[in-house]
């Protein structure tokens, strides 16, 4: 189910310094990367940049070249009608199956639909999974963020 | 004065010196198979030591020598004769041990109360005694002394630095014996609290050491509390507290009936004349479980041998200018970038890239360490990487005995700001406090 759920999201690790998250920005677009969803975690002195890219495995040399601290995670995403109540469902869901969520970010798809993405420890990814498709949930491939 | 053989003719006091050297030869030589060794690799036996010019051929002690025998290696007596035990912090987890018998306390306790003399602390003096009390030397040193003149000591240690001017001002302290730094401090908390220092205080001296001090420091301090300044120099290798004390002329006398001073250069191990800048060499004559040949302090120095305008004939060191190693002085406290070193291997597993800054924060000293994330150590979560930062300052804690603030930086970051091989940024006042 990972295998076919999981998606590949870059991390990287940026200090709090001006000018930093243009040069990440500046290396993925020299590169050709599309952004497909991004999400910037932020604490007093530093920030994680979080990524889903057309292309992990060319971001991460890329990355990786230009000196960045990067990790890559598997996280999943479940696509959602796009209404009051549609988010609330899916972490009661993850509640019920009594799985922590690490964090979560989402974008608004076309018509209608929004997509949630979720990571969990990564001992409890494939209960996750499991919980969700059991529960009737729509789940995104990897294909859709990948070209 | 406390004892008159420091203001003995110089002959006089030589006589005893080559007496004391001599029969400390004999001891270690004969109880310290690192001493017979290091004697015999050099030719020389305890008897052709015949005056005091023979010292020069005799071999160095090293801080390396000390934890190589650590425990208790170097000691010449068993332990059932030992009183005393202080260390300090190690470098690589293994600590610097040094262990005093009666007597040794009795050449403690005089050389404090010599110390404390200089402005002549006695009966009707309170004795604020503001050094960290435990292992570091400071404390009890002071502690000791005070009560040997006869002055009631108020063992107020480090820290709480609003409860301690309550006490200074209630009990009416006339001594201040503290670091520079906490002086510097203490007024300034004071000033905030609303106290007039000079009418709401009766300080009149203070005997201020264990960290480097500007010419302006001091002159600050003077000014600030009206009080005479006194500079108490010493490390707990030699005895602690006590090797040498500033009298109110300005001078910094060695107590060298007990510590006979050296100074060489550092390269060649060559024995400089007086007026050359070196580093600072003690050899202690009188001290029975640790003795020390020629103990290489790493405090660069000059000595003057002229006798002073307060009657003392003592030879004179100038204020440590600076170190002939790595060694950082962060508020009174020794630390080596090896010990922040040894930290991070231990809870990273690795040794990252990481330099050391000292800056100031109003008068104190602070230590920050820059590491380096890698892809090694990145955790994907702020919380993670808190934790790290946190685990961190908390083994700093632990093994430096200060607080240091952690900050994670990416990689490249150090190399890029400061040049790839400097370890060590310190941006703390040039004039002195910069070792």
């Amino acid at each position: 189910m990972i295998k076919k759920y999981g998606i590949k999201q870059l991390s990287i690790f940026l200090e709090n310094r001006k000018g930093r998250l243009l040069e990440v920005t500046k290396a993925l677009r020299d590169a050709s990367i599309n952004i497909r969803a991004l999400a910037l975690a932020e604490s007093a002195e530093f920030g994680i940049l979080r990524l889903v890219v057309n292309n992990p495995e060319k971001a991460k040399s890329v990355l990786s070249a230009s000196g960045f601290t990067l990790r890559e995670q598997d996280v999943f995403a479940v696509e959602v009608p796009d209404e009051p109540g549609s988010f609330c469902k899916v972490v009661e869901i993850l509640s019920g199956a009594d799985i922590n969520i690490d964090y979560t970010y989402a974008f608004v798809g076309g018509g209608k639909k929004a997509v949630l993405i979720f990571k969990v420890p990564s001992e409890r990814l494939e209960d996750a999974i499991k919980a969700l498709l059991d529960s009737g949930m729509t789940l995104v491939e990897p294909v859709f963020f990948y070209d | 004065m406390w004892n008159e053989i420091e203001s003995a003719p110089r002959e006089e006091l030589e006589k005893i010196q080559l007496r004391r050297l001599q029969d400390t030869c004999q001891r270690v030589y004969h109880l310290v198979p690192f001493y017979k060794k290091k004697f015999d690799e050099l030719g020389i036996k305890p008897a052709d030591v015949r005056s005091l010019e023979d010292l020069k051929r005799l071999p160095f002690t090293t801080k390396q020598d000390l934890r190589d025998h650590y425990p208790f290696g170097l000691f010449t007596v068993p332990m059932d004769q030992v009183v005393r035990i202080h260390s300090s912090s190690g470098t690589t987890g293994k600590p610097t041990v040094v262990g005093y018998t009666k007597h040794d306390m009795e050449v403690w306790i005089e050389v404090m109360a010599r110390t404390l003399s200089m402005v002549d602390v006695g009966p009707g003096d309170v004795v604020h005694n503001a050094y960290g009390y435990g292992l570091f030397t400071g404390g009890l040193g002071f502690h000791y002394g005070a009560e040997k003149v006869g002055a009631a000591v108020v063992p107020s240690s480090g820290g709480f630095t609003k409860r301690q001017l309550l006490l200074m001002k209630d009990f009416g302290a006339t001594i201040l014996a503290c670091t520079p730094s906490f002086a510097l401090h203490l007024a300034e908390v004071a000033k905030e609290e609303g106290y007039e220092l000079k009418k709401d205080f009766k300080i009149r001296a203070g005997f201020f050491g264990a960290e480097p001090a500007s010419q302006g420091l001091r002159e600050e301090l003077k000014e600030q509390w009206g009080l005479i300044y006194c500079e108490a120099y010493g490390l707990s290798e030699i005895i602690g507290p006590g090797v040498a004390a500033g009298c109110p002329y300005g001078n910094l006398h060695i107590f060298e009936d007990h510590f006979i001073p050296e100074v060489i250069d550092p390269e060649t191990g060559e024995v400089l004349p007086d007026g050359e800048e070196g580093e600072l060499v003690f050899t202690t004559v009188t001290k029975q479980a640790l003795p020390i040949i020629r103990y290489r302090t790493k405090d660069i120095t000059v000595l003057h041998r002229e006798p002073c305008k307060c009657g003392r004939t003592l030879t004179v060191m100038e204020s440590v200018k600076g170190r002939a190693d790595d060694m950082l002085i962060v508020n009174g406290v020794n630390v080596f970038p090896s010990q922040v070193e040894h930290v991070l291997t231990k809870v990273e597993g690795t040794t990252p890239n990481y330099v050391i800054v000292l800056d100031k924060k109003g008068v104190l000293d602070k230590l920050e360490v820059w590491v380096e994330v890698d892809d090694k150590t990145f955790a994907d979560g702020i919380g993670a990487l808190e934790a790290l930062k946190a685990r961190l300052q908390q083994e700093m804690l632990n093994d430096l005995y200060i607080n240091v603030k952690i900050k994670l930086v990416e990689p490249k970051t150090l190399e890029r700001s400061m040049g790839k091989a400097k370890r060590i940024i310190d941006k703390r006042d040039a004039e002195g406090l910069k070792k």
